[in-house]
């Protein structure tokens, strides 16, 4: 656990950390609005926007990327709400249609063009790449004052910590807003609170954390903790702040054990290559979110008889 | 071009020939048994079981290999991905019963983790050695590339075998995605039915794996029943339609994909299909956009033609540009704006229907037929002759009226 663990296993845990809590916190108000989904969604449509990016400017380059895929994210929002008011479509259906047709036209796009020199595919969005952040420069924990070996640290890092920032301060400052327009829509328009740009703004927040976690841990990660983490709060606990906490916990944990069961896991169990981080991270929240629904003090509606 | 009819007339190889049948009855197979989630307001319950199938490859693959066999054997690997599939459906339906999270919740929940252990999966068969992974991630997008005679026959089996099932369960899954309360009354167990209707879009789930991939299977569930509810309102021909428009989607995006290179064929499938709801979302008679863009007008035209009438009836002058511009081409005002005399006998006739109006209102105080007032529908659509007679007696003739 010295020099080996701060080079290979560091960085990417506190980017699987800064991911997961990026996503856990919009999606605490996402299951609560019931709109789960809208994470499942905006993963999917990331791809297509990463690669309209690249097209346009020819270049694997984080900015224009991330701009792409925000961009996508907006625009399935809008098809989406077009979809449900023009067609009449119910809210399950119309998503559907939309992040399918994204997804689709990403993955032409991709075989179409000419990306073989690049490292850009289908999986590589799925699955992410969090095994390979590493960091190459350090030599042992002494290595975190050393400003030279420091520099040598995987820009991810240093992005997704931002945009968590972000999405913490965002949360905090928001929070009376988000709490009343989400428990009680009504009660919020009377207070003059803007709903519907607090609902916009909240699917934005959510689509820029997709993003940068997307960028260094892939699609699935994103969904899971969107997801997972808020929901098995929500079985702990009736308070919202509580709810938030243990959330942000559980993804915490998630992304730490993953990581570890997916690096060294095998190695116990007398394999010999790691397995997939991504995969072992949403693997490790599905089976917090598993207890929570089996055990968790709050895990049946209020009001409904305790059945057997 | 050339490429294109030879694809279409099924001419353009073995193989293509055999992936455009099988993409034709695979669009049908999903498009009617994607109906009944679509209309039980759950589509995206699919998306959870196709990610959900994910894992079952994996252990299969595992499972074969560890039993001396081969690993890829197609029938052994859907097998798999039924299994955890059914596995994921379960926990949907358990989790969104027993707990208090809701059922997007679940299907967030159960295909973000489902798919993060069939990821881990992967890994792990990528690592026993190489050569021998057998490009399971095809089963993520699809892959139809030396498709095999038998796997067509699987396709075309688990196909008709849906078609079949949707067929005798159509009456009880009807009930139950209209109305699950009556159903349970009239003794329909609604929570077999949902289980049925859910195994349905399982089994056209795996057996799409092969050709569309788990990623993009849920489109061809979800997007055709949506477009065909653009053409009918009648829940029979909902399912024929929607199966009629998946076939024709996967059968055109099979010729597409071959008939030209780098056109993966689960995603041309997909736009395709798109294409197909964009236009009907767009030119539906009734539902579609244009149409009730063309009844929003007629409306308009309507409201301003009577609004403009009843303005010369009562000798106002008219200043609104649409209205005048309505009433001079149907010839009720010249273009100086003064009524002509089929203007003025028209909006004599609209002055007296008015009056009539007001007279039935009070004659008929229950809201039965006067509610029917918009002031747009024609009097005589509403009474008969006998009592439009009755409110013109009770208006009575000319009177004089004074000087002023």
């Amino acid at each position: 656990m010295g020099a080996e663990f701060v080079q290979f296993s560091l960085v990417p845990i506190l980017i699987g950390v800064f991911a997961s809590i990026a996503c856990a916190l919009p999606g605490n108000f996402l299951v609560l609005r019931k709109q789960a989904l809208i994470g499942d969604a905006i993963s999917h449509v990331v791809l297509p926007g990463i690669v309209v990016a690249f097209l346009v400017t020819g270049v694997i380059a984080t900015a224009p990327m991330m701009l792409g895929a925000a961009g996508a994210a907006i625009v399935a929002v809008i098809l989406i709400e077009a979809i449900k008011r023009l067609g009449g479509i119910e809210p399950g259906a119309a998503m559907g249609v939309t992040f399918t047709t994204l997804f689709a036209a990403g993955v032409l796009l991709l075989e179409q063009s000419d990306t073989s020199n690049v490292h850009l595919d289908v999986e590589h969005a799925l699955m992410g790449n969090l095994e390979s952040l590493i960091w190459l420069r350090a030599s042992g924990w002494a290595s975190l004052t050393d400003p030279v070996a420091l520099s040598s640290v995987p820009d991810e890092l240093w992005r997704i910590a931002v945009v968590a920032g972000l999405i913490s301060a965002l949360t905090l400052a928001f929070w009376r807003w988000l709490k009343i327009s989400t428990f009680d829509p009504g009660f919020a328009q009377a207070l003059g609170i803007p709903t519907q740009a607090v609902g916009f703004a909240l699917v934005v927040v959510a689509a820029v954390a997709a993003v940068a976690a997307f960028d260094a841990v892939g699609s699935i990660i994103v969904i899971a903790m969107f997801i997972c983490p808020p929901a098995a709060a929500r079985l702990m606990t009736n308070t919202l702040t509580t709810q938030v906490w243990l959330s942000l916990g559980f993804a915490t944990i998630s992304a730490i054990g993953g990581y570890v069961l997916a690096g060294y896991g095998p190695l116990w169990l007398g394999g010999q290559n790691a397995v997939s981080a991504a995969g072992m991270i949403a693997a490790v929240s599905g089976f917090v979110l598993a207890l929570a629904c089996l055990f968790g003090p709050q895990r049946t509606r209020a009001g409904a008889a305790a059945e057997a | 071009m050339q490429a294109f009819w030879d694809a279409l007339t099924l001419n353009a190889g073995y193989n293509a020939a055999l992936v455009t049948l099988g993409a034709a009855m695979l669009g049908f197979a999903a498009g009617t048994s994607g109906t009944f989630l679509f209309l039980r307001k759950r589509a995206l319950v699919s998306d959870a079981v196709a990610h959900a199938t994910l894992p079952g490859v994996g252990l299969a693959f595992l499972i074969m290999v560890a039993l001396g066999g081969d690993g890829r054997n197609l029938m052994g690997l859907l097998a798999g991905s039924a299994m955890t599939a059914w596995l994921g459906l379960l926990t949907v339906e358990w989790m969104a019963r027993r707990t208090r999270l809701g059922e997007d919740t679940a299907i967030g929940a159960v295909l973000s983790v489902f798919f993060g252990i069939g990821v881990v999966l992967l890994t792990v068969i990528q690592s026993l050695g190489q050569g021998r992974q057998a490009g399971l991630e095809d089963f993520l997008l699809g892959s139809t590339a030396g498709m095999l005679f038998e796997d067509a026959v699987v396709i075309a089996i688990g196909g008709a075998l849906a078609v079949a099932a949707t067929f005798v369960l159509r009456r009880p899954m009807t009930l139950v995605a209209f109305d699950p309360g009556y159903a349970a009354a009239s003794g329909v167990d609604v929570r077999r039915i949902d289980l049925a209707m859910m195994g349905l879009v399982m089994a056209v789930t795996v057996v799409g794996l092969k050709i569309v991939g788990l990623i993009l299977i849920v489109a061809m569930l979800i997007i055709p029943p949506v477009t065909a509810r653009f053409w009918t309102e009648q829940s029979d021909r909902v399912i024929w339609y929607a199966g009629a428009l998946g076939g024709i989607a996967g059968y055109l995006g099979a010729v597409l994909s071959a008939s030209a290179p780098a056109l993966p064929t689960g995603p041309i499938i997909v736009l395709v299909s798109a294409a197909l709801f964009t236009l009907s979302l767009l030119f539906a008679p009734a539902r579609g956009v244009l149409a009730a863009v063309l009844r929003h007008r007629q409306f308009q035209r309507r409201v301003h033609r009577r609004q403009g009438l009843l303005a010369l009836a009562h000798d106002e002058p008219i200043r609104e540009v649409y209205t005048l511009r309505l009433l001079r081409r149907d010839g009720y005002v010249r273009g100086d704006g003064v009524a002509t005399d089929a203007g003025r006998a028209q909006a004599a006739k609209i002055a007296r229907d008015e009056r009539r109006w007001d007279i039935a209102r009070e004659v008929h105080q229950d809201a039965g037929l006067t509610g029917r007032y918009d002031g747009l529908t024609p009097i005589e659509q509403v009474f008969t002759p006998d009592e439009i007679a009755e409110f013109d007696r009770l208006i009575g003739g000319p009177r004089q009226v004074e000087e002023v």
